[in-house]
Order: structure tokens, then C-alpha cells, then sequence
């Protein structure tokens, strides 16, 4: 059975779908066979981070609806062979998708994949509480900037109230991915710091991700951070949030950071 | 005609409280009334024979019209033993007392309609019946996750504590006093229902709005100095006064 993890954030702009497919990817290079469905109906993106968007025939909606079967919508990425892409409607209105359509798709999706990555859109309206509801965890997008930092609370709560797992009175696992960081600009106050967001947050840190241009290079040509450039300093961090996902027990690190940080890093250790 | 003391016996004044129940009339009165019918047709015999002060503070009506007004609800068996917040000169000897110095008392509901049909020989009932008040621990409610934003804990019944912290955004609304052994990031109402004595509590003070007994201050207002300081906030009067704990 495939583990559900939700890609969310309240806020948009964050990073939710560069790291659903970051992470995606990652998932898949340690092969385990990984879906990335994105969930934003009628502003879909997550076809063009990776690079799928000619080849998109059938949707989420279409599975849901019943015009298409799963297999006929999956997208299997051409670099990777356990990497797939469940693509949203870009014409289709959101209120297509159900809450029933939902999930016999991710029921289905469970049985074939061992990673089903939930590209939650913006807001808090149904395509985003749909995204969360079926989830085993939460990856919370969160830029180290006040409003991401109070919509990811928001969201937080959300998580803790409307998804199944709440429901039926358990607590899901939640996870911080800290996007769009600058040591360098949180040293000097401009920035909210790594402890002042753990501290408002409350919640376990799954990794750091640095402010860089490799992210927005990579985007751009359609292709995940995690597979363009292995090496850079944001491919780097979505690597160890994926093996911490996976249960690794990794020490957090900022990659990229030269300076040395490690001793103060150590504390952060909550994932 | 005079009559001789027998005895130096004096007689003894003694004070004794009894619950009465409060109505409180608004303008237009021919409209509340029509309120008042509906209501005790609702519950039969539920004004009968029960003490009923008029609470008349702040309604702009003639002596003519009171004393008209208790006549109309004396002809629905309504007995007023007694005025508050009533000018004097509102005010005739044949008209029932002035009252001062009610202290609030929890709030009646009507009974909901019961089908017994008064009965001119049911066991009488005394003419003065205080309502048996038992005792009830306060309630307070304890929360010890973070209340996140968007989130409201609302508890008119008592205190709130929180062994978390309380999200920008998010909001907590108690009849009693409110602790917060965490940050107070979101906003804090003690004494919704009206309770002066409530205060508010909080291990680091951040909040974005602050009220005791509907009296407020906003972030804005909130002295520098006290801010992610521990924190304790009451009402004297109709300011809200802070001192920090530590």
C-alpha cells in the first residue's frame, strides 16, 4: 500500500508544486514508484514544472467523471521510469472534483504506486481541503515570511480538522519544508529564522530549502530540481527531505551553507 | 383613637434576599406586550404568582405611561413588586417601590409549554419563591494543542486555558479568564458575557487584540514594553490595567 502525502502551504507562490515535483522525483530515483498528482483544477501547473505538458490527454477530472480509466490519464515521465504524473483539467471547473471521485482515485493509485504526491493548489476551498483529505502525511510548504508563516498555521489547522484522518480521531503527521531561505537575510532580521518559524509553527522540520536559481533554471525547462542538477544546493535539500519522508534519519542541513552552522543546526533535528 | 404599648418589645427589621425575575420592557411597549402574550401563551402560568421586578433603565416613557403600562400587565398576572433604574419622578405612591443594588443572577429560560391545566386547588404556591441555587463548580476548559489560525475556542461558560500557543488569527472567547502558557499571537476576549472580574494571563504576549468584558485594545495600544513579556491584564473600571509576571 502507497503512502499519501499531501504538498500544501494556504499561501500560494510558495513552492508547493516545485516541491511536490522536487520531491517527486527524489522519491522515484530511490525507486520507489511515485505519482505526482496535481489537484489545482483550472490553474494546473505541475504538467510544466515537469515537463509533461504536450502530453497530457486525459485528467484528473476525466478519471473522476468516468470518461477516462487511470491507466489511459497517468503520465510516465520520459527521464524516469518509476516517475509518474496525474495531471489536473485546465478547462474543467473545480467543483468537478468529489470528494467520492477523489478517493476511489487515490484508493486506486495506493494499490499501484508506493508514493502518491498530492499537489495541493492555493486557498482553502475545496480543491485544497479535497488534496488533504484522503492523506497519510502533510508537507507544509512554508517561505520564512510572515503571512506564508500565518496561512501555513491556518492550513495546520485544517489538517487537523477536515481530513479523514482527523475525522476518525487520529493525528496526521505534519512536516515543515521550509522554502526560499536566506541565512544570509534571516541573520539580519529580514527574514523570520529557521527557530522563529519552528517556534510559531510548532511542527517537525522536514528540511531547508536555500533561495537559488537553480529552482526557477529548472522549472523553466520543465524539469524537477531533483533531476536537473543532483548537485545544486535546492536539489540537495529536497534529497534529504525525501529520504527523511521515507523514515531516514538524516541531521538537517542547509546545503550550500558554508559557514558553519552545524552545531546551532543540530538543535533543529525535530523530523 | 390611641392605644397602649403593652410590651417595649421592638420590632426587628431582618434582610433576607430572594430571587426575583427581571423584565425589561423596550419601546414600542403595545409591541413588547404582544412579545409578553406570545410568550407566556408559550408557558402557561409561567409569570403567575412569581415576583417580577420592571427593569425600566434607560426607557424614555412618562410616569402616565408606566403606570398604564403596569396596569396592562397586571391584567396578564403579572405582579411587579418593584421599579429599577427609574427616575423618582417616574415614580407615585401607587405604584410599586424603587429597587436599587440587584445583583446579577443567571439567566431564566421560559419552560417550554407543559399541558397541565392550572388547577384552582394545586398546592399552593408561596408568594415569594426563591429559586434553589445549587452549587456548581466553575467550568473551565483546558486545551493543550496549539490553536492555530483560523481557529475560534469559544466558551461562555467559564476560564480557558491553553498549554500552547494561540496562532495570529486565531481567537478565544471565554466567559471567565483566559491563560495562555505559550505565545499570545491571535486575539483574547475574557468576560464575554459580561464579567468585569475576568482577566487574561499569557506566558509571551504577541496578541492582536485583547478584551475584558467588551472593553479592548488593540495591538496598537499595547504598551512596547510588554510585548513577549509574560503578562497579566484585569479591568479597573473602564481601563484595562497590565502588569508583567516575571
Amino acid at each position: 500500500m502507497g503512502k499519501v502525502v499531501v504538498v500544501t502551504s494556504g499561501k500560494g507562490g510558495v513552492g508547493k508544486t516545485t516541491s511536490a515535483a522536487a520531491l517527486g522525483a527524489a522519491l522515484a530515483q530511490r525507486n520507489e514508484k511515485t505519482v505526482v498528482v496535481d489537484f489545482d483544477v483550472g490553474l494546473r501547473n505541475l504538467d510544466l514544472v515537469m515537463g509533461a505538458e504536450r502530453r497530457v490527454v486525459y485528467d484528473l477530472v476525466n478519471v473522476i467523471r468516468g470518461e477516462a480509466k487511470l491507466p489511459q490519464a497517468l503520465i510516465r515521465d520520459k527521464r524516469l521510469e518509476t516517475l509518474y504524473l496525474l495531471p489536473a483539467s485546465q478547462t474543467r471547473d473545480k467543483d468537478n472534483l468529489t470528494a467520492q471521485g477523489v478517493e476511489r482515485v487515490i484508493a486506486a493509485l495506493r494499490k499501484n504506486f508506493d508514493w502518491i504526491i498530492c499537489d495541493s493548489p492555493a486557498g482553502i476551498e475545496r480543491g485544497a481541503t479535497l488534496a488533504m483529505r484522503y492523506a497519510d502525511v502533510a508537507v507544509v510548504v512554508t517561505n520564512p515570511e510572515v503571512s506564508s508563516v500565518r496561512d501555513s498555521d491556518r492550513i495546520i489547522g485544517l489538517i487537523d480538522a477536515k481530513t479523514l484522518k482527523a475525522e476518525r480521531g487520529e493525528t496526521m503527521d505534519k512536516h515543515l519544508l521550509l522554502t526560499r531561505y536566506e541565512p544570509n537575510r534571516a541573520e539580519r532580521g529580514d527574514m523570520l529564522s529557521v527557530e522563529d518559524v519552528l517556534e510559531i509553527l510548532s511542527i517537525p522540520l522536514l528540511g531547508i530549502v536555500p533561495e537559488s536559481m537553480d529552482v526557477l533554471r529548472a522549472s523553466n525547462l520543465g524539469t524537477p530540481v531533483t533531476l536537473a542538477d543532483a548537485q545544486s544546493a535546492p536539489a540537495q535539500a529536497y534529497f534529504q527531505a525525501a529520504r527523511r519522508l521515507a523514515g531516514e534519519d538524516v541531521p538537517i542541513t542547509i546545503p550550500g551553507e558554508k559557514r558553519g552552522l552545524l552545531g546551532k543546526l543540530f538543535g533543529w533535528r525535530a523530523a | 383613637m390611641t392605644k397602649v404599648l403593652t410590651t417595649s418589645r421592638p420590632i426587628r427589621l431582618k434582610g433576607r434576599s430572594f430571587l426575583a425575575l427581571v423584565l425589561t420592557p423596550e419601546l414600542p411597549l403595545g409591541d413588547w406586550l404582544m412579545r409578553l402574550d406570545d410568550l407566556a401563551n408559550r408557558s402557561a402560568g409561567f409569570f403567575l404568582r412569581r415576583p417580577i421586578v420592571l427593569d425600566v433603565e434607560g426607557l424614555e416613557v412618562s410616569r402616565h405611561e408606566l403606570k398604564a403600562f403596569i396596569d396592562e400587565l397586571a391584567l396578564r398576572n403579572v405582579r411587579v413588586i418593584g421599579i429599577e433604574g427609574a427616575r423618582a419622578s417616574l415614580l407615585g405612591p401607587d405604584m410599586p417601590p424603587a429597587m436599587s443594588g440587584g445583583q446579577p443572577a443567571p439567566d431564566f429560560e421560559a419552560p417550554v409549554p407543559e399541558p397541565a391545566i392550572e388547577k384552582p386547588e394545586a398546592e399552593p404556591v408561596p408568594a415569594v419563591q426563591a429559586e434553589p441555587q445549587p452549587i456548581r463548580p466553575v467550568p473551565s476548559l483546558i486545551i493543550d494543542q496549539p490553536v492555530r489560525s483560523g481557529q475560534s475556542i469559544i466558551f461562555p461558560e467559564g476560564d480557558i486555558t491553553i498549554v500552547a500557543s494561540v496562532a495570529s488569527g486565531a481567537e478565544i472567547i471565554a466567559g471567565g479568564s483566559i491563560h495562555v502558557y505559550g505565545a499570545l499571537r491571535g486575539r483574547a476576549m475574557a468576560g464575554s458575557m459580561g464579567n468585569a472580574e475576568a482577566r487574561i494571563f499569557c506566558s509571551k504576549l504577541e496578541a492582536e487584540l485583547l478584551a475584558i468584558d467588551g472593553l479592548y485594545k488593540t495591538a496598537e495600544d499595547i504598551e512596547p514594553q510588554l510585548r513577549g513579556r509574560a503578562v497579566h491584564l484585569w479591568l479597573e473600571g473602564d481601563t484595562i490595567k497590565t502588569s508583567t509576571l516575571n
